[in-house]
């Protein structure tokens, strides 16, 4: 690897699509060894700077250098050196699962000595060795995902993007694809740039980069971004939520709104503010709660939305995008 | 950390273990280094394509079997039935059955059908993301399209080696040396079909739609190729489409080579294998193969560029 390049170096980087600007000039760079964490709402321009890195699409200017290589000069070497798990299946259903990664292999030009070796350690390490002659049909939708990252850790590539790696498996794949994540960190030697729509999966990346309207609003640490919040969340329960919102506004100057059936506000220091607020709220409380400021906290305040809100969205869309290439 | 391959299976036994933990140990992997795209790769690129049509054509019994049927209707029950006809009509003509007569055209539909269902293929994997795993491999377009076509049209000309093996019924000799020129210009053919087919295949958005406009195409090119009919004292309109459609070219060569293993009376000859003329002039059989060629290889051309644009 030549010095400390970044995996991944954004610069200046625009995609215009006729009128529309869906990334407006953003910049950012992912360490080696990072596990980076792609965040922002639907239309946020996440996925036409994916497509951008993964050079499955052009950029309308700037630059943008992955594992060491300019994504439009160097548009091969960048291929060969990125994984890719998309959100929508991309397996070949008809085959085996054994002969879908020999596909890969072979697409990518794999040395034939090896390719053999490398099918049984990632079938081996997603726990489908055993399943490896079964048609990928007869998979499950947390299998087909497993073969995917699967496959797309069989070239061994120095960045492995994953896109909504979990999205709409149970609790359980959920937690051993972490699993993998994991051990591939620990084990060094690949970045993982991933998007999701999980915050507790968010808390697992070692840095988090949020999007919102082709812009990177926020980009830091977990730890450090929930800090930045700098004020902790209350939440209560009263016997009158509208005369406790008139109150809060009126005696503390405290913005509050009924959030899923609870009042709830925040304030700088959460646990000093209880106190106060039996004294002086005049409408009877029925249980209070204070916590931290999530990365919920920290999504909302940077985007306007929830995280789950922003879920809802076509990934078909950038499917066709990325096929097409426009 | 582009260290050489050499740290490989170390720890495969490592790997092993895990697969029952349901992961706990460190995934150890061999490295690879992908290398820097070469012909070679892009050869071997080629091959696993055309590898994957195979696969998924032999485990598609039903595409098999419904691609076989129109053919074999065409054959066995519209010739057999027309040939009803010309016993009745003209007792001269009765030395060449009418089914020996279509039996070449329907090779080439046959090969056609197959050929085009191959090509949809591509729309097909679009719709279900695996074209994008293809697109976003480190090999050229031309390997991934020159794959696709080479595999469609091996598909195509197996599905044509079936009717050829109903050359019997249809009054044709099992003549070694005659299969296999059969099998050649159905190749030939169904490459230069594939190649149309994928270069279509490149910018229709659905299924449906690549059916449609396949269902528009083919039967005209059918109609006005001299499969079904001689291409001898046409009207000058049709004689004029006829000679415009490429299909008229794939046809007439497997004809030429079955009138050639046939005992004709020049007569016959004249009516039932009049092979092509351009004003007049008898188009040579390998000019006819030639265009085929020229043709397929052009289209193939088309959809690597249109692939290519993509990007």
């Amino acid at each position: 690897m030549s010095g400390g390049e970044p995996a991944v170096a954004v610069d200046g980087l625009v995609k215009r699509f006729g009128e529309v600007e869906a990334v407006r000039g953003i910049e950012f760079a992912v360490e080696p060894g990072e596990v980076f964490g792609f965040l922002g709402p639907n239309g946020a321009g996440k996925s036409t700077t994916i497509n951008m890195l993964c050079t499955l699409l052009r950029p309308t200017a700037g630059r943008a250098r992955v594992a060491g290589h300019d994504v439009v000069s160097g548009r091969d070497d960048v291929r060969r050196n990125i994984g890719l798990v998309f959100q929508d299946p991309t397996v070949d259903g008809y085959l085996t699962g054994e002969q879908n990664l020999r596909f890969h292999a072979e697409l990518y030009g794999v040395p034939r000595a090896v390719i053999g070796d490398r099918i049984r350690q990632v079938l081996e390490m997603v726990g489908l060795w055993e399943r490896r002659r079964d048609r990928v049909r007869q998979y499950s939708g947390g299998m087909r995902r497993r073969l995917e990252i699967a496959r797309g850790l069989l070239h061994s590539p120095r960045v492995l993007f994953l896109d909504e790696p979990t999205v709409g498996l149970d609790p359980q794949t959920r937690a051993s694809i972490w699993e993998y994540i994991r051990e591939l960190k620990r084990a060094g030697r690949i970045t993982i740039f991933m998007t999701t729509h999980y915050m507790e999966e968010a808390e697992y990346c070692d840095r988090i980069a949020i999007m919102d309207s082709g812009t990177i609003v926020a980009l830091d640490t977990p730890e450090a971004l929930k800090a930045g919040i700098g004020e902790d969340r209350v939440q209560l329960r009263t016997a009158d939520d509208a005369a406790a919102i008139a109150a809060l506004a009126e005696r503390f100057g405290v913005r509050a709104r009924v959030d899923e059936g609870v009042v709830t506000f925040a304030v700088p220091s959460g646990e000093a503010f209880v106190p106060r607020l039996f004294e002086g709220l005049g409408v009877p409380i029925r249980s209070v709660s204070v916590s931290r400021p999530s990365l919920d906290d920290v999504f909302m305040s940077f985007t306007g939305s929830t995280i789950r809100d922003a879920e809802s969205g076509s990934s078909k869309d950038w499917m066709r995008l990325a096929v097409r290439g426009r | 950390m582009s260290g050489p391959s050499a740290e490989s299976a170390e720890k495969a036994g490592t790997a092993r273990g895990m697969a029952e933990g349901a992961a706990g140990a460190v995934p150890v992997v061999t490295r690879v280094v992908v290398p820097p795209r070469s012909f070679r790769h892009d050869l071997r690129a080629v091959r696993i394509v055309l590898h994957r049509e195979l696969i998924r054509f032999s485990q598609d019994r039903i595409r098999m079997v419904s691609n076989l049927v129109q053919p074999v209707l065409w054959l066995l029950v519209l010739g057999t039935g027309l040939s009803n006809l010309m016993n009745g009509g003209a007792g001269a003509a009765g030395a060449v059955n009418l089914r020996t007569f279509i039996f070449p055209g329907v090779c080439a539909m046959s090969v056609m059908f197959t050929a085009m269902f191959s090509a949809g293929s591509i729309v097909w994997d679009r719709e279900f993301g695996f074209l994008r795993e293809m697109l976003v491999a480190p090999v050229s377009r031309s390997a991934i399209v020159v794959g696709k076509c080479l595999g469609g049209a091996l598909v195509a000309t197996a599905q044509g080696s079936v009717i050829l093996a109903l050359a019997g019924l249809a009054g044709v000799p099992y003549d070694p040396l005659l299969l296999l020129q059969l099998l050649g210009l159905m190749f030939v053919g169904a490459l230069a079909l594939t190649g149309f087919g994928v270069m279509l295949a490149a910018r229709v958005p659905s299924m449906q739609a690549f059916f449609g406009i396949i269902q528009m195409a083919l039967m005209p090119m059918m109609f006005l190729s001299g499969a079904l009919y001689p291409l001898g004292g046409l009207p000058a309109w049709l004689s004029v489409l006829t000679r415009l459609n490429p299909l008229t070219y794939a046809v007439d060569p497997l004809r030429q080579a079955v009138f050639a293993h046939l005992r004709v009376s020049p007569d016959l000859e004249r009516t039932f294998n009049p092979g092509v003329t351009w004003n007049g002039w008898q188009v040579p059989v390998g000019l006819e193969i030639l265009l085929v060629l020229v043709l397929g290889v052009a289209l193939m051309g088309v959809a690597v560029l249109e692939f290519r644009r993509g990007d």
